[in-house]
């Protein structure tokens, strides 16, 4: 934290991305700077004296609501949790709007693809209560879902993920992170009894992730999406489908055979 | 006005947080076709804001509570001012809201034996809120939101639902504009329910988001509704203070709960200095009896450090204005000398991050700087409390936008209850209403008219600009409406609050109508101003302090007062003010609160009540 003061405060010069859905450029543009500033602070310094139509999604400014996504510098960031101080003085930012998903108007961007594919997710199914009408869960068993329980739909990992981000083809047969993050929470949670694999696989496309783990390294929430989602979701798809003792079991025990043909190759991405 | 969106729903529940969700859902279930439309994007409505937890007596900690102790807490926390019938099916009520955000998937923290673990806070006797670390709010929006999600329901997102409709005396729809596309929509409802939250955008030290405009409460007042309480406003005791960007940013009550406590610049617990009599009997008056309370409350009386909020952030207040407070004018919040580090990381994984993110400050090795942020606002529309009916019919209030449970001030963890209890019930009684009723009609010309006013931002020639009259608003209301409140600074409000509607009224629009938050906020600025309005003469009238209302020309508590609502209504454009006395408790209820009444003179932080105060 620097101690200025405001009458000590310095220019910040940040380039805005400026547009809409039929093109755009980055605009630059000049504010003056207060202590513990961060990006967010200097896009709405500009709103409000420069720039009044400038469109920005932005709701609790406290990284808890993961509406202000945007790319900073090319990082895909939350801009309410960027401190100014994080970049070199004098340093011009350059903000942009997510790359992934299609723009509105100026940082705003279409991010209805993740709200579709919310409606495609199966419900949680508990199964029945204890029998003095409880439901006894420990510490030690919901820890790792409530890991994904902190997602704040930021979208960040949808972002960045190369399966979409450079292949917009691949969006109808492909949830991405955050819904693998979803998904692992409903596998995981002690109570559930809906089982999502086989969907999972053919619907979700978990097998177009070859876990370079870009989406993990920019969650905001600093959830192992691949290490704790991706990968324990793709070992239970990989058992259900290719494992012949559970196969064999499956079969033994009358249920419906999945055995499926091969998950699709990866994109060249 | 053929080129109208338009639409046609059993019932339309505006706002998206809790209470909007909780009622959709309920709405839903009972065969209503229901709506939810909502400002932001669904997942992010203010709800998911919320720390510390949702208060409800499951008894799983301390087996000696129950929904009478709950209910008597309640409504001694709310200085008496609560409607009774509300705050006692607020307490019967949220422990099976909370255990069916369980059905639906949620992940509460689990005590040893595999039960919703419950944690403590202000106000209340017993460890009692059902918690997820410190985002409660996010693992309750998120339930929520899931399960509106896997019903079918439709919900309009980024859709800003501006007046109400009315067919009549009765209200028969709404009308808005797509944020995206600046286009207006329609809607044709035989119930609505407005779950919109409160106001904090008028103030300039605020927890509250840009979303919190007032718009439902200004739209039932437009529309010919009853408000009360709104006066009746809560400043957080802490809100960060340092660096300014984050200033008001809230730190959740868990804080004090999980063991911190407050301290001035010499390290003096200076909470034991402003018990008041009306809590004494409850309160512990030496340190050791407080901090062993966290664990023995059988043989020990709360901290002061977790009175209710109105008593914490006046004493706050009271200590900056004597000196005692830090360089950026707040107090300390030390829980670093007082717990483990990985207990700290643990219970307050939110708290920890936000400090070490946006003030380099590490809470497991320094005191936090924290002082009073406007974070809630206990008035609003006026509502029946078994149905949240509103006194136009058709409408619905629930949430935070509606008034009555909180009485003169909230405690923690009462919200999110709040918002499923009577969200809940606000569903409910909407779609049994639009059950009994035929179709609705909505009126073309009203809608013309509505269009026309929302288009006029573009076309005045006026030149100021909507930034800086918020600006503008939340600094009168800030200095003039604020923690401490007196008779001139109230009127010199109201002359100001005059001079920024006229301002708002030559702000001057540009650009196009697609994603232009420059025409949104000028839009808002109406509500804000209005609502404000309401705000400063309840206050002006209301001669005492109770609660979130304390006057400095009235320091105490008044007898008489304490049995009445003040009442706000529209009439002719112009608001009317009235009081009205408040539903008496019935006898075999008045015995669970207690004979006494809030006494002595409150801390006003002036020179006479500094160091004394009860």
């Amino acid at each position: 934290m620097t101690a200025e003061t405001p009458a000590a405060a310095t220019n910040i010069r940040m380039k805005v991305w400026r547009g809409d859905d039929t093109g755009g450029a980055f605009v630059e543009f000049a504010v003056p700077s207060d202590p513990g500033m961060v990006v967010l602070d200097v896009v709405h310094r500009i709103q409000a004296t420069q720039a009044p139509d400038l469109a920005v999604r932005w709701n609790c400014k406290a990284g808890k609501c993961g509406s202000c996504s945007a790319e900073i510098n090319g990082h895909p960031k939350l801009m309410c949790m960027t401190r100014m101080n994080e970049f070199a003085p004098g340093e011009v930012i350059a903000v942009s709007p997510v790359k992934t998903f299609p723009v509105i108007k100026d940082l705003v961007t279409d991010v209805s693809f993740n709200y579709e594919k919310a409606k495609t997710v199966p419900a949680f199914k508990p199964k029945p209560k204890e029998a003095d009408g409880t439901r006894r869960m420990y510490q030690e068993d919901v820890d790792r879902v409530q890991e994904f329980h902190k997602c704040i739909e930021c979208f960040l990992c949808q972002d960045v993920c190369h399966v979409i981000r450079d292949h917009e083809e691949n969006k109808p047969s492909f949830s991405g992170p955050r819904f693998f993050v979803r998904l692992a929470g409903l596998e995981m949670h002690p109570l559930d009894t809906n089982d999502r694999l086989e969907l999972i696989r053919a619907k979700h496309g978990l097998g177009f992730c070859n876990i370079t783990k870009c989406c993990t390294e920019v969650c905001p929430e600093d959830i192992h999406i691949t290490d704790n989602a991706i990968i324990p979701l793709k070992e239970r798809v990989v058992t259900r489908n290719y494992d012949p003792i559970a196969w064999a079991l499956r079969r033994m025990r009358g249920k419906k055979d999945e055995f499926a043909p091969p998950e699709p190759e990866p994109p060249s991405a | 006005m053929n080129d109208i969106e338009r639409h046609e729903y059993d019932v339309v529940v505006v706002g998206a947080g809790g209470a909007g969700l909780r009622a959709a859902i309920e709405a839903h279930a009972r065969g209503a076709r229901t709506a939810v439309v909502c400002k932001s994007l669904l997942g992010k409505a203010h709800t998911v804001m919320a720390e510390g937890g949702i208060a409800a007596a499951l008894a799983n900690v301390w087996k000696e509570d129950n929904w009478k102790v709950h209910f008597r807490d309640t409504m001694r926390g709310g200085k008496l001012l609560n409607n009774w019938r509300m705050a006692q099916l607020h307490a019967q009520e949220a422990p099976d809201r909370v255990l069916e955000l369980e059905e639906w998937g949620a992940l509460f923290d689990r005590t040893k034996d595999g039960l919703i673990l419950q944690r403590d806070f202000g106000g209340h006797r017993y460890a009692r809120l059902a918690h997820v670390g410190d985002r409660t709010g996010l693992e309750m929006i998120r339930t929520l939101q899931d399960h509106v999600v896997a019903q079918g329901i439709d919900v309009f997102m980024e859709c800003t639902v501006r007046h109400l409709l009315k067919d009549g005396d009765r209200v028969s729809g709404a009308i808005g504009y797509w944020r995206q596309t600046g286009k207006l929509v329609a809607f044709a409802a035989k119930a609505v329910v407005l779950a919109t939250g409160g106001v904090g955008k008028a103030w300039k030290i605020t927890s509250n988001s840009w979303e919190y405009t007032g718009d439902g409460i200004a739209m039932a007042l437009e529309a010919g509704a009853d408000l009360i309480d709104m006066e009746m406003t809560q400043f957080h005791p802490t809100g960060m203070v340092w660096p300014p960007s984050v200033r008001g940013l809230l730190v959740t009550e868990g804080v004090r709960g999980d063991g911190g406590t407050l301290k001035n610049k010499s390290g003096e617990r200076f909470m034991f200095k402003y018990i008041p009599d009306f809590f004494r009997a409850d309160t512990a008056d030496t340190e050791r009896e407080a901090d062993a309370w966290y664990e023995d409350k059988r043989n020990n009386r709360r901290t002061p450090d977790l009175l209710p909020r109105d008593e914490v952030a006046r004493a706050i207040n009271s200590e900056v204005k004597a000196g005692r407070g830090t360089e950026h004018g707040g107090v300390f919040l030390d829980i670093a000398s007082r717990r483990p580090a990985d207990y700290i990381r643990r219970r307050l994984p939110s708290m920890y991050h936000q400090f070490k993110e946006l003030a380099d400050v590490d809470i497991t090795k320094e005191a936090m700087e924290i002082g009073p942020t406007l974070h809630y606002i206990m008035g609003g529309i006026r509502v029946d409390p078994d149905t949240e009916a509103t006194t136009l019919p058709g409408l619905y209030a629930a949430g935070e936008v509606a008034a009555g449970m909180h009485g003169a001030n909230r405690l923690g963890g009462n919200s999110l209850s709040d918002l499923l209890v009577f969200g809940r019930r606000a569903g409910l009684a909407a779609a049994d209403l639009a059950k009994r009723t035929p179709a609705v009609r909505v009126d073309d010309a009203q809608i013309g008219a509505y269009a026309d006013r929302l288009a006029e931002p573009f076309q005045r020639s006026g030149n100021e600009n909507p930034y800086q009259v918020q600006a503008d608003l939340q600094e009168t209301m800030h200095d003039l409406v604020g923690i401490i409140r007196t008779k001139s600074e109230l009127e010199e409000a109201l002359v100001r609050l005059e001079r920024l509607r006229a301002r708002a009224a030559r702000v001057r629009v540009s650009g196009t109508r697609r994603y232009n938050p420059g025409w949104h906020l000028a839009l808002d600025l109406d509500n804000l101003i209005g609502v404000s309005e309401a705000v400063a003469r309840s206050a002006l009238l209301r001669e005492e302090s109770r609660g979130g209302h304390t006057r400095e020309d009235y320091p105490k508590p008044d007898p008489e007062w304490g049995k009445r609502n003040v009442v706000v209504r529209q009439r002719d454009g112009r608001l009317e003010l009235a009081t009205e006395p408040i539903p008496s408790v019935p006898d075999e209820l008045r015995g669970l609160i207690g004979e006494d009444k809030p006494t002595g003179q409150v801390a006003t932080g002036a020179p006479a009540a500094v160091g004394g105060t009860s």
